[in-house]
């Protein structure tokens, strides 16, 4: 395995040499991110331990190695920071959004082992040795996920702004099995708030996706 | 947010043991549904983090023998899927089922859900924007600063159990449907092990509303006991929200019955959403033990189950809402077959 192709290195010393903001991080997408490897770091293959418990003022660091859209993210942050902000304002992954950041819009649902969360509400210390899922991870290649293609079929969106964690969100309930009606996908999907109101596009999408993804096998 | 150190032990021992080491701060995390959630409003600052997800072996639902053993880490979404609890026990699945979305279901913990804290929009400063902090007085967040919510906005306050120090209700539906199914806790701390029922381990608010708990310092849920009975099948958790899904119980009721064919043996009830800790309503049971169920003897005992409660300003709903919701919930429940 290519670790140089495979691993986002945030490379946190060089972070405050070469600030990174939010529009830079946009612009260049997960690629900015892509840095050589820093020798001892990568020698770190396994779970790292946290950093000595020193005085927890200004907040405590962490070496955290996880896995994000099956790359290899080794990276510091500091102990208070949400896998949301890992995602977005580190490792250029802007699709899942911050809506409320209290775990009640559904904007910022990732998968996390399979399974969704709500990523705002998740530490991002806690995706340590886990592998996480986001909407950029979804597609394989330039082919759509049923579930993305069927959002478009169905006109299941305004704005758009809840849209991918509505779809990760959709993925994951029909692997759990509950795409088994209106009313199941309704409930099972009440997690995730739209507030242009495409309800009716979004359960009839995810209907259509259910039963694609049944007889294409896609994940 | 509080800067905090955080760390992740393997063992349950090992947890107690970083818990003392931590010292003045120090605070269990499990999903972080609650505890994260309270940081981010600046309400709970932590100084060290003990996240105990790590810990192995404490992931098991057990339904041999005569009872039911969730261990704490089990998640709300697995508890809530768990054929022998969806065919026997619908009122436990039923409130994990209403408790949230399937996001923090995966999330969220059926240990740490029984310590979540309340959703009084003073104790969260009003709008949840942090902006606002310290904006209104509150004695659980902050105590001896008085109450906002008594006078204020309090349609969604408790009508049962609040005290002039605090009215905040106690926020969640598994709790409520364990202290109707007579469940226990089992604890780990610095002292060793002991059990609780759990409708001890709840405290009234009285005049010390942030001491919401009966936990020692240091001590931690290790696994929750059901003692198994046949009135599981004839049960319900019946929940009343301002939506259809996704949201605190204005009111809910969790009901398990004893039937002799249409006679009542034995009837459980607890109240949530209008009460400052899960509340069991004895007198109600009380009054079913032996008759003949019926819509009127069904509204008669939810008139008694909210005896005494008192209302607020905008509140006064929650006490006929309440008597219905555990009338609605006594008939799904006996509509069951055992």
């Amino acid at each position: 395995m290519d670790s140089e192709d495979t691993t986002i290195d945030t490379g946190v010393p060089d972070a405050g040499a070469h600030p990174v903001s939010r529009r830079s991080t946009l612009g260049g997408g997960a690629a900015l991110a892509l840095l050589p490897l820093a020798g001892t770091e990568a020698a770190s293959a396994a779970a790292p331990a946290p950093l000595a418990a020193a005085p927890p003022d200004p907040g405590q660091r962490l070496l955290l190695s996880t896995k994000v859209n099956r790359r290899d993210v080794r990276v510091e942050i500091d102990a208070r920071t949400s896998l949301l902000d890992l995602l977005r304002e580190r490792l250029g992954l802007t699709g899942a959004k911050k809506g409320c950041d209290h775990g009640q819009c559904g904007a910022c649902t990732v998968h996390l082992d399979g399974r969704r969360v709500a990523s705002c509400l998740t530490l991002a210390a806690k995706t340590n040795g886990r592998e996480v899922l986001t909407i950029e991870g979804l597609a394989d290649g330039d082919r759509l996920h049923p579930m993305q293609q069927a959002f478009i079929d169905h006109d299941a969106l305004q704005c758009g702004y809840c849209t991918p964690g509505q779809i990760m969100a959709a993925v994951a309930l029909v692997k759990e099995g509950n795409a088994t009606s209106p009313a199941r996908i309704r409930e099972y999907m009440s997690g995730n708030i739209c507030r242009c109101g495409a309800y009716v596009g979004i359960v009839a999408a995810i209907e259509d996706a259910a039963a694609a993804m049944r007889s294409g096998g896609a994940a | 947010m509080q800067p905090f150190s955080y760390q992740s032990p393997r063992t349950a021992d090992e947890a107690v043991a970083a818990f003392g080491r931590a010292g003045p701060g120090a605070s269990y995390i499990a999903g972080g549904t609650s505890l994260y959630d309270v940081m981010k409003l600046d309400i709970v600052r932590p100084r060290h983090l003990i996240d105990v997800t790590g810990i192995g072996g404490l992931d098991r639902i057990e339904t041999g023998g005569d009872r039911l053993r969730f261990g704490a880490l089990v998640p709300m979404s697995a508890a809530a899927a768990d054929r022998v609890v969806l065919r026997d026990y619908p009122v436990l699945a039923e409130s994990l089922w209403k408790a949230a979305s399937q996001q923090l279901r995966n999330m969220a913990t059926v240990g740490g859900n029984l310590l979540q804290r309340t959703r009084c929009l003073y104790f969260r400063n009003g709008t949840g924007n942090p902006s606002a902090v310290g904006s209104y007085p509150c004695n659980k967040r902050a105590p001896g600063t008085g109450c906002a919510a008594i006078g204020g906005l309090d349609r969604g306050q408790a009508v049962l159990g609040q005290s002039g120090s605090c009215t905040a209700v106690s926020p969640g539906d598994w709790p409520v449907a364990l202290v109707a199914m007579d469940a226990s806790v089992e604890l780990l701390g610095p002292a060793g092990t002991r059990s609780l029922p759990i409708a001890d381990l709840y405290r009234l608010p009285g005049d010390t509303p942030q001491l919401e708990f009966t936990l020692a310092p240091g001590e931690m849920i290790t696994a929750i006991t059901v003692p198994k009975t046949p009135a599981g099948r004839r049960s319900t958790y019946h929940k009343i929200r301002d939506r259809e899904s996704y949201a605190f119980a204005l009111a809910s009721a969790a009901v398990a019955l004893d039937m002799d064919g249409d006679r009542v043996r034995a009837a459980r009830i607890a109240l949530g959403g209008v009460a400052t800790k899960p509340w069991r309503a004895a007198a109600a049971e009380a009054m079913l033990a032996g008759r003949q169920l019926d819509a009127d003897l069904a509204l008669a005992a939810g008139r008694a189950a909210l005896a005494g409660a008192r209302a607020g300003t905008h509140n006064g709903f929650k006490i006929e809402l309440g008597a219905r919701t555990v009338a609605d919930a006594l008939i799904i429940a006996a509509g069951r077959t055992a």
